[in-house]
């Protein structure tokens, strides 16, 4: 049995006039870290609100851990952990009386799932007695991960946890979701991130409303069509401009350092390319063969869109 | 354009911002990064003219920022991913409230407002309101609208925050443009590839500029592959964390 299926799912807002979900289905197997991978507006939070039985899809059904999300939404709250992308905890209660609050709800203690929670519960039990409300970004997301999972939920859904969050605290967080992927607990999280892609074990691509790819970030990442490129020069900003304008060349992005380039004839001679921007009066050119990453196999799968 | 020397900030006995200096130089594209909490947003607010410091010395555009902050308002542009335009009014509306609100002059509005509309790709959603756009054009608008006075310098705050790829490298393509206008950017963001992207760049950390250079010469420094390893190497040992 998957943890979650969707079959067709559609969602539209406004009447019909914004379309949100587009046929969407997918399974997440059980005990699985799998990715939400989009920009805002995609519709991932359309999805996540489906899943945990907060919002009524227009067509297609959905399930998790075997229940449906319409007709057993009872059976799947008391299974479910949902964090949500915005803030959702009683600002005016403390740290303490938020987590007491939470497992009272599911009819359960902060002591008996405590190890569950103990890693990250640690981080913030110095200030158990701070109102939610005055705790800093990085604390708030912590409390309500330990929220989402006081009752020790089967499947756990976390809605674009790391959103301008730091470099640093990302990855802590990432960590965390590891540790509590070995206790066996599903995990669907979405970020816009496309560098987390890549820590979770398979990821779906969305974008408008649709799924672009559905794989591990490893397939996904090895089916790019053709060769990739990474080029730099001194002046890079021309490069790109006049890039952009050379008939062989048929994709170039900025990334970071470098440009990211793909050609026109896939066996044609980089050699040519090099020459001829080096005659554009470029110097220090340095062109080499590159292996794709997520965000190279968005941005390909948004154009061809 | 900016000059800021030992320029602190301290609420009670917290300093947010703890003796800061570093100058940024006219047409610059100068990346502010830091953790959360280390004093970006703080440090920020001051040379907008929106917050007093504490002590120490910083001009923005030649103006001091403790008496001159309604000249600095005048000769900046403003954007972040929270708030930049009003979704409630159209996009020619939003166009000639803030062109007004900066004292361009109703004709000048009409004049550029249609060639903005047009460059933007927006002619035919000119009269929609700006709340019924996808993320990217608000962003893309809400840029264009924060350089239509023709600031000498813009800060932009976390201007790609949730921007699909490709509309975020599109949006960096309008923030050369502009910096080859000869305007100063002054921006701050999370993704590390876009920190390649500034001339310069300034790491905080928990209230001080613990780095200042060119991204190339940072990595050869902290002898990093990338600016992500750069920030981890230099924030890993933050002690304060926040928003």
């Amino acid at each position: 049995m998957s943890a979650v299926t969707l079959d067709h799912i559609t969602k539209t807002y406004d009447k019909g006039k914004v379309l949100a979900v587009d046929d969407i289905s997918l399974q997440v197997e059980e005990g699985e870290l799998f990715g939400l991978i989009g920009p805002d507006g995609a519709g991932k939070t359309s999805l996540f609100r489906i899943l945990t039985t907060l919002l009524l899809p227009d067509k297609g059904s959905a399930t998790v851990r075997g229940y449906d999300c319409v007709k057993d939404y009872k059976q799947i709250r008391n299974r479910i952990g949902y964090m949500p992308g915005k803030f959702s905890l009683y600002q005016d209660l403390t740290v303490k009386e938020n987590l007491e609050f939470f497992a009272t709800l599911f009819g359960s203690t902060i002591e008996s799932n405590y190890e569950l929670i103990k890693d990250i519960y640690d981080q913030i039990k110095p200030f158990n007695d701070r109102r939610a409300g005055k705790l800093s970004g990085g604390m708030k997301q912590k409390l309500a991960l330990c929220c989402a999972l006081i009752h020790k939920p089967e499947v756990l859904f976390l809605d674009e946890p790391t959103t301008g969050v730091d470099v640093v605290s990302r990855k802590e967080f990432w960590d965390m979701l590891k540790k509590l992927k070995t206790q066996g607990i599903t995990i669907v999280v979405s970020t816009p991130y496309m560098d987390e892609a890549v820590l979770c074990e398979r990821i779906a691509l969305i974008q408008n409303g649709k799924i672009m790819s559905v794989d591990t970030p490893e397939k996904i990442m090895a089916a790019y069509p053709v060769k990739l490129y990474a080029i730099k020069a001194d002046n890079i900003y021309r490069l790109l401009t006049e890039l952009r304008s050379m008939p062989e060349v048929d994709s170039s992005f900025a990334f970071g350092e470098y440009i990211h380039l793909t050609l026109k004839d896939d066996t044609a001679a980089v050699t040519s390319l090099q020459h001829t921007i080096e005659q554009r009066g470029h110097t220090n050119v340095v062109i080499k063969l590159i292996h794709p990453g997520i965000e190279d196999s968005f941005i390909r799968f948004m154009n061809q869109a | 354009m900016i000059v800021c020397k030992d320029l602190t900030k301290r609420f009670g006995d917290f300093y947010a911002v703890n003796k800061i200096s570093f100058d940024v130089n006219k047409g610059e594209i100068f990346g502010f990064l830091g953790a959360n909490g280390a004093g970006k947003t703080t440090a920020m607010r001051i040379l907008c003219g929106l917050s007093h410091p504490t002590s120490g010395e910083a001009t923005v555009a030649g103006f001091n920022v403790y008496k001159q902050a309604e000249s600095i308002k005048k000769n900046i542009g403003y954007m972040s991913q929270k708030f930049s335009l009003y979704e409630n009014l159209t996009v020619l509306e939003n166009i000639e409230f803030f062109g007004g609100v900066y004292g361009v002059s109703a004709a000048e509005i009409r004049k550029r407002s249609d060639n903005l509309v047009q460059k933007l790709g927006l002619t035919a959603e000119a009269k929609k309101l700006v709340g019924a756009l996808p993320l990217g054009w608000k962003q893309k608008l809400a840029f264009s609208v924060a350089i239509f006075h023709q600031p000498r310098i813009v800060f932009l705050d976390e201007p790609t925050g949730g921007v699909d790829p490709v509309t975020r490298r599109q949006f960096w393509d309008m923030i050369y443009e502009a910096a080859a206008d000869g305007i100063t950017i002054f921006v701050t963001t999370h993704y590390m590839d876009e920190a390649e992207y500034c001339n310069r760049i300034t790491i905080m950390v928990d209230g001080k500029v613990e780095a200042l250079d060119s991204p190339a010469n940072l990595k050869a420094q902290f002898k990093a592959d990338n600016m992500d390893e750069v920030f981890y190497q230099l924030a890993r040992g933050a002690k304060r964390s926040g928003d």
